[in-house]
């Protein structure tokens, strides 16, 4: 099979990157350290080519009143232009068809940036239910075709200001720019440019779409300026370290959200309907997410490793790795709702159990450890 | 191209092997291993006195993206174990030949013809 290629292929190999078949995208997985790129990220400034995800616009007469029913989080809570929301699309049943942000441009067009491998699902599930309601949007993916835009993402502490460097029309609309919020910004070196206060690793920053064509020209630009190209190994030390599930491994369409960390996500208050309700309101919420920090010498945390309570209940890992921020191994896990954060948990590792600490997510945010 | 040294055998699963003038032998992981790996921070090491057989599971190698066991080039007694790697897994990334992680006695040092040499490894690892 044929891998899928981003805009930014030729320029993750000028630079030597180190690519990787990531769910049939030629990705880079580093430039040479993951642990310096992930340390530039948290101290400095890192960037990502995220052109793998996908741009969805959605425009007509009414989209709002499409989201409330297909979205989990209430997009109501978008009131003013420029407002982003993260949020669950659900299938019936609960399960979890993607998780994505929708950036609320006017009334008549709201757009959606989803998961890579999900992306022709997401647009089929959401043409199918246009059609179902006789809603008649136009719901146009952004990233193949001669429309197609690409993403990068520029993170850490110095983000904002390499990017106002590389991009000077961009300041006057991004300086006061509360995080989760975008502009559209005409007139770029680069043409036009969204820019979002959003991102994957628990710093601040940008993502940045232009037109695909723009992309490379853009990574080189801020290549020039000093800004680390960082690969999808550091990216998921960082998102792992700022507690942000990832789909398709912290959940997906056979896990129940309410289990995977995602209630604060799911409008259940509100009187709106929406697709997966029902079914979640009939399910409860029956495990809870939360953080281990390994404190025994004997591996690293990994995906699919047991845990087992002191009540001898067990639960599960779905994500780990070495934290490079905090020298230690940590995860996310899936544990019985009698687990209290503080309380000493075993984690099996080959032939061993080894003790670690049920801490309440996340671990690190802007630079600092929050949970040790 | 990795580098690999003309003097040490190889196996397939990227281990190195030497022979040392007492009759034991040295094994630790090639740069090929370590550079696909990436950031090692963890090394588990096999007991000194356990006896293996060639292909068996003796150490366990884990970097930031994924664990690896190390197995046994040849079959035998494990006579010492390099704790200073395991106290500084990153030096395994510095410098895979000199970073060793175990020596055992072979049972059979017939053994160590099955191995592959330089240029046989080169091969298994060419892209």
């Amino acid at each position: 099979m044929t891998l899928k290629a981003t805009p930014l292929n030729n320029a993750h190999r000028a630079l030597g990157a180190r690519m990787v078949d990531f769910g049939g995208w030629d990705m880079p997985v580093n430039y040479g350290s993951q642990i310096e790129e992930h340390h530039a990220v948290r101290t400095d400034v890192g960037m990502f080519d995220v052109a793998h995800m996908c741009v969805v616009d959605i425009k007509g007469s009414d989209v709002r009143g499409f989201l409330r029913r297909l979205l989990a989080n209430n997009v109501d809570k978008l009131q003013v232009s420029g407002k982003a929301l993260y949020s669950c699309m659900l299938n019936p049943e609960g399960g979890v068809i993607d998780d994505l942000i929708v950036y609320f441009i006017s009334e008549d067009w709201f757009r959606l940036v989803v998961n890579a491998g999900t992306a022709a699902k997401d647009v089929a599930w959401m043409n199918a239910q246009n059609e179902a309601w006789g809603t008649g949007l136009a719901i146009t993916q952004r990233r193949d075709g001669d429309d197609a835009m690409a993403l990068i993402a520029v993170q850490g502490p110095n983000a904002r200001a390499k990017v106002w460097e590389v991009i000077p029309q961009a300041k006057d609309a991004t300086l006061d720019m509360k995080p989760f919020n975008v502009a559209l910004v005409p007139g770029t070196a680069f043409g036009e440019a969204m820019i979002a206060r959003t991102g994957y690793t628990g710093e601040d920053g940008f993502e940045i779409g232009v037109a695909a064509t723009q992309a490379e020209n853009l990574w080189n630009a801020l290549v020039a300026a000093g800004v680390k190209p960082a690969g999808l190994g550091a990216r998921d030390t960082l998102r792992l370290e700022a507690g942000m599930n990832l789909y398709g491994q912290d959940m997906d369409e056979s896990v129940n959200p309410l289990d995977a960390g995602l209630a604060w996500t799911i409008d259940l208050v509100s009187e709106r309907d929406f697709i997966g309700k029902a079914a979640l309101q009939a399910k409860g919420q029956n495990a809870q997410f939360v953080g281990l920090i390994l404190r025994e010498k004997g591996g690293v945390l990994r995906a699919h490793q047991k845990v087992v309570a002191a009540s001898g209940e067990t639960g599960e890992i779905t994500s780990g790795t070495f934290s490079p921020t905090m020298q230690q191994a940590i995860a996310l896990a899936r544990v019985p709702a009698s687990v209290q954060v503080g309380d000493t948990v075993h984690v099996e590792i080959r032939d061993k159990k080894l003790a670690a600490t049920v801490v309440k997510l996340p671990f690190v945010r802007n630079g600092k450890i929050l949970a040790a | 191209m990795s580098n690999i040294p003309a003097e040490l055998k190889y196996t397939e699963s990227h281990e190195w092997v030497r022979l040392e003038s007492d009759g034991t032998v040295t094994v630790g992981i090639t740069e090929f291993a370590q550079d696909a790996l990436g950031d090692i921070v963890f090394v588990e090491l096999p007991k000194v006195g356990t006896s293996f057989t060639a292909g068996d599971d003796a150490a366990v190698v884990e970097s930031v993206k994924a664990a690896s066991d190390i197995y046994s080039p040849l079959s035998g007694e494990i006579t010492e174990v390099n704790e200073a790697v395991a106290g500084a897994p990153e030096s395994i990334n510095a410098n895979a030949y000199e970073a060793w992680l175990f020596k055992l006695k072979p049972a059979d040092v017939s053994q160590l013809d099955r191995l592959l040499d330089a240029a046989a490894y080169g091969k298994t690892t060419a892209a």
